[in-house]
């Protein structure tokens, strides 16, 4: 690996004075992380090229951009047909947004799934979820912008719901309207505040990967980094397969961009806004779906307010309400058929969020809702003190080796398992 | 690396069917139409283009705009500058304050917008018993069933059926929401004469100017397609690539 202290005089002068290279090299290049590390733990490097590819559209998109009531929707539309590859920048800009909510799901998951939140990763856990509520407030200030019918009978909506905050709920929608209705305060401040807030994710991204790099990676068996035989360094091993990484997510999100550019998007959404139609069905975004299905399972307008926040909310103490003390589903026989349940739980609301709120519809949502909050307060406390975890392997090392079929010194070689 | 491959096309391939199973299923049964432009590398049909916007400016021109399309970008059919001018030329538009502060009307230049043939919406509402006539530069992707409902609505024009009550001055049409549209059916057997010799049934008609309100919405389409083809060679040779680098490296781990 590369020498801490760099050899070419210009870099040894800036690192004199401000030590870089020294940084990088402890944070990129020589770090260590564990050598069992699989490709669910790609996604926290892509969400975090996401960001980046989201602020440098977004900032593109801007320069085009005109937060007036009277002229947002011509400015998009000029945006699609007088910029240059302006359709480029706003097709990967909507999709992105699309990509960045997937990836950042199965980051999420695949935290449950190993038990990431656990000691000694709470507050890293926590960043990540704040990461989360900031993310939703980002997307849903940026689905406005076009002023499209589903723009702003979302926003007002979502907005509405603030009202049902008791004695000051009225007055603090109408504050954060900036007048009594979804109007052009409210598309200013959407946009002012769109601009600001992925800067704030990108200081809440520092402080995660701060904490991340404190205490290190988890890893899939979920046993702690007992010596330098566990790990291998960041580089090259971990860059070249966040790179593969990149170019799979990059494919993917082509295939939308430049084939299905509008098929995760609202059709209506092509219609100016006008606050005097009504659509028939008003739906959010797919990503925020599950959140609008538990909303609604709620027949009182605050209890399902309330619930709606609780259940992201409620990430906050997973790491008190799972009470096991193994970390990876790989070892806990009943929590790894339960993690899949909650998923499919979770996909169910999905599916009932985007249905009109009829029917089967009705219950289905109810019974998947209380389902999602069970699964958090009555079986994971449960669980921990009931599931008889399988044995935990020894070290990192030993299991990988174990796995790879590769005869360690210590074990006799009838011991060896074919892969 | 193979396996990985099969399933991104496979996931590719199964987002595009849903896509168009969605596009399909959405305002309901329509009538089953083809559009060549459909479809993951499907281009449009240059000479269904240069028909729609004939039936277009002989027909719906008369009560529709295309707001966000300039004559400039009539282009992309094919057209000369001077046949764009001479289509420019054909519409009025209102331009001023002149020096004396009147507004005043003149022939429309390429840089123009496709003018609304009204002066403002409630004008156009006056002319139409009450309803608006829509700008039709996104309607083709601000309606549930895109291009299928365009098609079906100017063909879906029938009597109504038994005991049902048309308000005054409506028609009735087998597939816009509650059957009762303000547009009367605008086009009819032989309506234009196109100049390539084609006949003008209805069902081509629709067809053509479908096609050409489908261009108005997404002109951008085909470059889209072209270079998304190229962008998915390129991201997919690379990530080959990578992954076989990434495989090499790996397998010092032990
Ligand atoms: C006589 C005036 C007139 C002409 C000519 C006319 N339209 Fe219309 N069109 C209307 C009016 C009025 C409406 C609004 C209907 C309503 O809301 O009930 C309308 C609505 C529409 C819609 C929207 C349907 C919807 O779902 O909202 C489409 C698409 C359309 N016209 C296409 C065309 C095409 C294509 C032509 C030319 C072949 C055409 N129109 C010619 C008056 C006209
Ligand atoms: C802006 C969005 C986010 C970015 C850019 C981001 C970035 C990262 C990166 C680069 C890593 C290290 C690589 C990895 O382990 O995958 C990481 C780890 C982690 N993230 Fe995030 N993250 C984001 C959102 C979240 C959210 C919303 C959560 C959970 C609510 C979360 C929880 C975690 C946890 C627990 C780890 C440590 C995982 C482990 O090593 O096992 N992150 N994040």
């Amino acid at each position: 690996m590369s020498t801490p202290v760099p050899r070419n005089k210009v870099a040894q002068w800036i690192e004199y004075r401000l030590p870089i290279f020294s940084w990088a090299n402890h944070n990129l290049i020589d770090f260590p992380e564990p050598k069992n590390l699989n490709y669910w733990w790609n996604f926290g490097s892509l969400a975090g090229i996401i960001l980046v590819i989201q602020i440098i559209t977004g900032i593109v998109l801007a320069m085009h951009y005109t937060p007036h009531v009277d002229h947002a929707f011509d400015s998009v539309e000029r945006i699609m047909r007088d910029v240059e590859w302006g359709w480029l920048i706003r097709y990967i800009h909507m999709n992105g947004a699309s990509m960045f909510f997937a990836v950042v799901y199965i980051h999420i998951f695949r935290g449950m799934y190993y038990g990431s939140y656990k000691s000694p990763r709470e507050i890293l856990w926590w960043l990540g979820i704040i990461l989360l509520f900031l993310i939703m407030g980002t997307a849903f200030m940026g689905y406005v912008l076009p002023w499209g019918q589903m723009s702003f009978w979302a926003a007002t909506v979502i907005t509405n719901l603030v009202s049902a905050i008791p004695w000051i709920g009225e007055t603090l929608r109408d504050w954060l309207w900036g007048g009594f209705s979804v109007d052009n305060p409210t598309l200013n401040r959407f946009f002012s505040l769109h601009y600001l807030l992925p800067f704030v994710i990108v200081g809440v991204v520092i402080l995660h990967i701060w904490a991340l790099h404190h205490r290190r990676s988890n890893n899939p068996l979920g046993i702690d980094v007992k010596s330098a035989k566990d790990t291998i360094p960041f580089h090259p091993y971990y860059t070249v397969r966040d790179l593969f990484g990149l170019g799979a997510m990059l494919f993917v999100l082509f295939v939308f961009v430049f084939f299905v550019p509008n098929m995760l998007g609202e059709t209506i959404n092509y219609v100016k806004a006008d606050p005097l139609q009504t659509p028939p069905h008003i739906v959010p975004e797919w990503y925020f779906l599950p959140y609008y299905a538990i909303l609604r399972a709620i027949p009182d307008k605050l209890g399902g307010v309330v619930a709606m926040v609780a259940s992201i909310a409620i990430l906050f103490i997973l790491p008190w309400l799972d009470t096991s003390k193994v970390r990876s589903a790989r070892f806990r026989p009943i929590y790894k058929q339960l993690f899949w349940v909650f998923v499919a739980d979770c996909f169910v609301l999905g599916w009932v969020g985007a249905n009109p709120p009829e029917g089967s519809f009705v219950w289905i949502g109810q019974i998947c809702t209380i389902y999602y909050f069970a699964h958090f307060l009555i079986i994971l406390p449960i669980l921990g003190k009931l599931e008889r975890p399988r044995p935990l392997p020894d070290s990192i090392h030993e299991a990988v080796l174990k796995k790879r079929g590769g005869a360690p010194a210590v074990q006799p070689a009838a011991t060896m398992e074919k892969h | 690396m193979r396996r990985l491959m099969i399933a991104a096309a496979a996931l590719a391939l199964g987002l595009i069917g849903a896509a168009e199973a969605r596009a399909a299923e959405s305002a309901g049964p329509l009538p089953s139409v083809d559009f060549p432009h459909i479809g993951v590398f499907g281009q449009y049909d240059k000479a269904a283009l240069k028909r729609g916007l004939q039936v277009y400016r002989e027909v719906c021109s008369s009560c529709h705009g295309l707001h966000y399309v300039a004559f400039r970008t009539l282009s992309a059919l094919g057209m000369s500058e001077a046949e764009i001018k001479e289509v420019a030329a054909s519409f009025k538009v209102t331009d001023g304050p002149d020096a004396e502060g009147e507004m005043f009307e003149r022939d429309g230049r390429p840089s123009d917008r496709i003018p609304s043939p009204f002066k403002n919406d409630n004008a156009a509402r006056a002319a139409n018993n009450g309803a608006m006539p829509p700008d039709l530069s996104l309607v083709t992707k601000g309606r549930n069933g895109h291009e299928g409902y365009i098609y079906a609505i100017l063909t879906g024009y029938q009597d109504p059926p038994e005991g049902f009550t048309l308000g005054d001055g409506m028609s009735y049409n087998a597939y816009f929401p509650g059957h009762q549209i303000a547009m009367p059916q605008p086009l009819s057997d032989g309506q234009v004469t196109y100049a390539d010799g084609t006949e003008a049934t209805v069902a081509t008609m629709s067809h053509d100017v479908t096609t050409f309100l489908a261009w108005a919405a997404e002109p951008e389409l085909e470059e889209r397609k072209a270079t998304g083809l190229k962008v998915l060679i390129f991201i997919g040779v690379l990530t080959a690539i990578l992954y076989a680098i990434n495989v090499r490296v790996w397998s010092r781990v032990t």
